[in-house]
């Protein structure tokens, strides 16, 4: 390679360096102005009244006490429910299900499920959920879909946590005298939990931001009542935020941002407690 | 005296890799037998017919008997997890579970069932004692076994081994990864070990076969060359190919 060959080389390095910090900042910058903007001009509106107040006619009044219980019920019926089914679902397929015709077929429907659009998914529990079993426009129908909507995240992450236990881990077990279903419930589960529930964590603060499928089943866009019981009606954050935003009054405008705010706050601290344990696993158990 | 373990005429094979070529070999109680041999020989496949744990493998085939106690392993009416208890066994790299010292210990009793705190106490002590770590840990049993040292580590792994009453304890090269002072206790509790337990190891050391062994078996491409008297092993043996392993002149 010549002189001339080096210095142009050393120049496309420094472009390309250039170019992506550029890309970078850029991004970063994009996000940061975003999240400025609307804590500006939400930020003032985010007192008491605002947390505990039912929806209203005059903004100034209204508040997010419905949508926001709605919220939580939403997270935990779904937690409840996605959890247990998406673990053993992943259970079976890694420890049991290897190289059979049917488990085989399950695989590559899941990873064909995480690729619906959401609304598809909605259409789905439209039927089934709220028609066919009667569920009804219900907290449960609502954390159905949403359940539905994260098991193919689950049983992926849930079946990542489960490769990564070492053979020597379930190599010890069965050299104690473990039965294969033992060395699964007391190995392997217990040094996968870390992985596990990272996953389950993050796809839980996916369900809580999506509204399509919840549109779909009809969460109610106005709703006066504070949700007691799996089978009340309910609304979430990202459909009041929705609601606001379609209002004229600037009143609203400036409730919805508010709403935004707590949402990307319930949002942050899931994943701040995923990467937390992430971090937190990963130092404490080195293979 | 009746062999504590018996191997007639064994045969191994990995899909068509015939990796143990008609193995015959006794093994007495509280006797400690090291096998050596050149990598890849089949000390480790060897061994892991003694605890079945080569049943993982899917194209393992096995040929041939192997009695325990008087009973064949690979009899259909055994039971795989009882075998395992019977027969413990040492791994290569320290593998604690990622729990504490304490729950590493009690690991094997706890999925039979047994959960009596007292038992369970005295067991944890009696084990760590017999591993002489004891003292090292016994403020520390409810910390994480993975903040030991590897030689800690490794004595963790026996003592869990021991605490479901085997009497037979397999040992894959228990020290490779070990330095040399740790590497130094673990043979002196192998010593300490053998009143109570029949002990085969696999060890690539041959100074270590020495100091630790009763009889040796030299393998060599999945066949048995000789088997002997460590001692007369070592320092006659009878077959050219063993005296060029064992004098590192080889190939
Ligand atoms: N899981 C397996 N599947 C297929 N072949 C295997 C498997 N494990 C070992 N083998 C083969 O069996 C033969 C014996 O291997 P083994 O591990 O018993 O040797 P070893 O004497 O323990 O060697 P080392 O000293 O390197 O540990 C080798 O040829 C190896 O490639
Ligand atoms: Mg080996």
């Amino acid at each position: 390679m010549n002189n001339h060959q080096i210095t142009i080389n050393r120049w496309k390095d420094k472009i390309f360096y250039w170019y992506g910090l550029i890309c970078t900042v850029s991004g970063v910058l994009i996000l940061a102005v975003f999240l400025y903007s609307i804590i500006i001009e939400g930020w003032d509106r985010l007192n008491w009244q605002f947390f505990t107040s039912l929806p209203s006619r005059r903004p100034s009044s209204a508040g997010i006490l419905v949508p926001l219980l709605g919220t939580l019920w939403i997270m935990i019926l779904t937690t409840i429910i996605a959890v247990p089914i998406g673990i053993a679902a992943a259970i079976y397929l890694e420890e049991y299900g290897k190289k059979n015709k049917f488990a085989e077929f399950i695989e590559v429907n899941i990873a064909n499920l995480a690729g619906v659009p959401s609304i598809i998914y909605g259409l789905l529990a439209l039927e089934i959920f709220v028609r066919i079993m009667g569920l009804g426009r219900s907290l449960l129908s609502g954390a159905l879909t949403l359940s539905l909507l994260i098991l193919p995240i689950v049983i992926v992450s849930t079946r990542e946590a489960l490769k990564s236990v070492p053979k020597t881990i379930r190599e010890a077990s069965y050299a104690l005298g473990a039965t294969k279903w033992k060395t699964i419930w007391n190995a392997v589960l217990p040094s996968a939990a870390g992985g596990i529930l990272t996953g389950v964590i993050l796809a839980i603060s996916r369900a809580i931001g999506e509204t399509a499928p919840l549109v779909v089943i009809g969460a109610m866009l106005y709703i006066t009542t504070i949700p007691t019981h799996p089978l009340d009606d309910f609304s979430v954050l990202p459909i009041q935020i929705y609601n606001w935003l379609s209002r004229p009054q600037k009143g609203f405008i400036e409730n919805a941002t508010a709403a935004i705010i707590v949402l990307l706050a319930i949002t942050f601290i899931l994943n701040g407690i995923a990467i937390y344990l992430r971090n937190k696993w990963q130092s404490k158990v080195k293979w | 005296m009746q062999a504590k373990i018996i191997s007639k005429n064994v045969n191994v094979y990995y899909g068509t890799n015939h990796v143990i070529k008609n193995v015959s070999l006794d093994i007495m109680p509280n006797e400690v037998v090291a096998f050596i041999g050149p990598s890849g020989c089949g000390k480790s496949t060897f061994l892991r017919l003694l605890n079945r744990m080569n049943d993982f493998i899917e194209s393992f085939k096995m040929e041939g008997e192997i009695l325990i106690d008087n009973e064949d392993i690979y009899d259909s009416k055994i039971k795989v997890e009882e075998l395992r208890k019977k027969v413990g066994m040492v791994f290569q790299k320290p593998n604690p579970f990622p729990k504490s010292i304490y729950e590493n210990i009690v690991y094997g009793l706890r999925i039979q069932g047994i959960n009596d705190k007292k038992y369970l106490d005295s067991v944890v002590e009696k084990t760590l004692q017999q591993v002489g770590i004891w003292n090292e840990v016994k403020d520390k049993l409810h910390q994480s076994a993975m903040a030991l040292s590897g030689g800690q580590q490794q004595r963790i792994c026996i003592a869990r081994t021991l605490a479901v009453e085997p009497s037979v304890v397999l040992m894959d090269e228990p020290t490779s990864a070990l330095d040399p002072i740790s590497t130094a206790t673990i043979e002196e509790l192998i010593y300490q070990l053998k009143k109570q337990y029949t002990i085969v190891i696999v060890t690539h050391n041959m100074q270590q076969a020495g100091r630790v062994s009763d009889r040796t078996a030299f393998f060599y491409m999945g066949e048995l060359i000789e088997y002997n008297d460590t001692r007369e092993l070592f320092t006659n043996p009878k077959v050219e190919l063993t005296q060029k392993y064992i004098t590192g002149r080889f190939g």
